[in-house]
């Protein structure tokens, strides 16, 4: 197939999974920062979502987090709090709306918004330094988020 | 709604018994840079006035690196950026275009040079533009020797830069901010709190917020500007102050801006004013 024809694929079957249930970026809800029902509908799968945590062009939140049970993956960042024991401070919802967008919770805050579409200031293509076109696919789908979600509610302490 | 203050947070967090603030091993190194056993460079000064009410003390890039990366730039015969040093002077004696000239026909030596590198980007009193060493090398490419502009991040245009820079090494850096400079000193104080792209974040999220402390593996320095051009080992090459830009700006999954533009001369200008007070390294070294 040529990269033209698998592009198209992906997009079809990425148009095809949000006329499921899926919750687009800009029909999000929150109350008070938290998101309260699931992105997706389909329960997060917690290994998959210590993946998108740790690949750099995902969710990379190691980079500024640390998380003592990822210990195996090198270089945390300490630029933001521990994750360890992040459910016994916050809800399932509330972490569904830090994870999104943290900004709803912490006005201002330097952590990336993962699941927004814009509006942004100079939107890039990713990481190309070329323009982007808004709305923007969000950083992480929103099945990456349920993962990450379910991943977070197991660092209980 | 309302989002949560940060202070709520932090406030919580301490409750808790979180570590929000940087650790100690992340802090600049103590340490002094002095080239061949007796050039001394000043590294950490006190912050300019117009910096004093968010930073006490400015450092350069240098005191963030690792041991190794120190070590090469206190000795030119182990600093890689001193082989472009070299080319540059090539090229500084080199005719080019039609009027059959080099840089040395108009300015004799290198040195004549000396200091411009401490008080740029300013702006040209004749035309009211902003001039980096790079805009006053292609003016007189372009204008006194009849040949094709430099590309901003052309091999020869860093080897003159490299040049260029030396002359001024030890000079402490004091760029003006005021008179003509004034309105580009704004738009590049805008520039440098904006926060761009899809993760939305700006320079001072970056190097005002959290220098000192890790994005994964990188240290994050002030991101001054007093030590360029850089000799990057990553890269295994010389890196402008424009080129780290671009750099920077991409990295926020950001549309950025091109070497030349006048946005980046802007923030040039604005992010050298944040380094005054520290010397120019001529050719610095970092990873
Ligand atoms: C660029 C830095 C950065 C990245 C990347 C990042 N975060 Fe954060 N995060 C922060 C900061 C800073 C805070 C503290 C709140 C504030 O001050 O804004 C925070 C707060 C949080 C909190 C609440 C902290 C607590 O336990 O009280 C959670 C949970 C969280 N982040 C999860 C994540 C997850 C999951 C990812 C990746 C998908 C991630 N973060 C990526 C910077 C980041
Ligand atoms: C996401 C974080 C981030 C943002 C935003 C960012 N930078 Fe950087 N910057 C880095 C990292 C990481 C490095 C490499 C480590 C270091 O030197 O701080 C760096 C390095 C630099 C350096 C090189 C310093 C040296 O001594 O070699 C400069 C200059 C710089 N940045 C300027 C800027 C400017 C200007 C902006 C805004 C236009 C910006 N940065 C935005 C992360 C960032």
């Amino acid at each position: 197939m040529t990269i033209k024809g698998i592009l198209a694929f992906a997009a079809m079957g990425f148009a095809g999974s949000l006329a499921m249930a899926e919750v687009a970026p800009e029909n999000v809800a929150y109350t008070d920062g938290a998101i309260e029902t699931s992105l997706t509908g389909t329960p997060g799968d917690p290994v998959a979502g210590e993946k998108a945590m740790t690949t750099a062009s995902l969710g990379n939140c190691v980079a500024c987090h640390s998380v003592t049970a990822l210990e195996a993956y090198p270089f945390h960042g300490t630029i933001a709090p521990p994750l360890d024991g992040a459910p016994d401070r916050w809800s399932e919802a509330e972490l569904r709306g830090i994870v999104a967008n943290a900004k709803m919770m912490f006005d201002g805050s330097f952590m990336p918004a993962f699941y927004k579409s814009g509006p942004y200031v100079r939107p890039g293509d990713a990481y190309t330094g070329k323009a982007g076109t808004e709305p923007l696919p969000p950083i992480l789908s929103a099945q990456q988020v349920e993962d990450i979600v379910a991943y977070l509610m197991t660092l209980k302490e | 709604m309302q989002p949560r203050t940060i202070r709520n947070v932090l406030a919580a967090s301490v409750a808790l018994g979180l570590a929000v603030t940087g650790m100690a091993s992340a802090d600049p190194v103590d340490d002094e840079l002095i080239i061949d056993g007796d050039l001394k460079i000043v590294t950490q000064a006190p912050a300019p006035e117009h910096l004093q009410d968010v930073m006490d003390t400015i450092w350069s890039g240098w005191h963030f690196r690792e041991d190794d990366t120190r070590a090469m730039q206190m000795d030119d015969f182990d600093n890689p950026g001193m082989i472009f040093v070299d080319r540059g002077l090539d090229r500084w004696n080199a005719s080019m275009g039609t009027e059959d000239k080099s840089c040395a026909s108009c300015h004799e030596g290198p040195e004549s040079m000396k200091g411009l590198r401490a008080v740029t980007p300013r702006v040209d009193e004749a035309t009211g533009k902003v001039m980096s060493i790079e805009d006053y090398v292609n003016d007189c490419v372009t204008t006194r020797m009849g040949a094709e502009a430099l590309g901003m991040t052309s091999a020869p245009m860093k080897d003159l830069l490299a040049l260029i820079s030396m002359q001024s090494r030890g000079e402490i850096v004091n760029v003006a901010i005021d008179g003509p400079a004034a309105p580009f000193w704004e738009q590049g104080k805008e520039m440098y709190y904006t926060r761009y792209g899809q993760l939305e974040m700006s320079c001072a999220n970056c190097h005002e917020d959290n220098y000192g402390l890790n994005i994964r593996s990188d240290h994050l320095s002030q991101g001054q500007i007093n030590g360029f051009p850089v000799y990057r080992l990553k890269d295994a090459g010389l890196v402008t102050a424009r080129q780290r830009f671009v750099g920077c700006v991409r990295d926020t999954r950001a549309e950025t801006f091109g070497s030349g533009s006048d946005e980046f001369k802007a923030l040039e200008l604005y992010v050298a004013s944040r380094g005054n007070g520290l010397a120019v390294e001529g050719v610095s070294v970092r990873h």
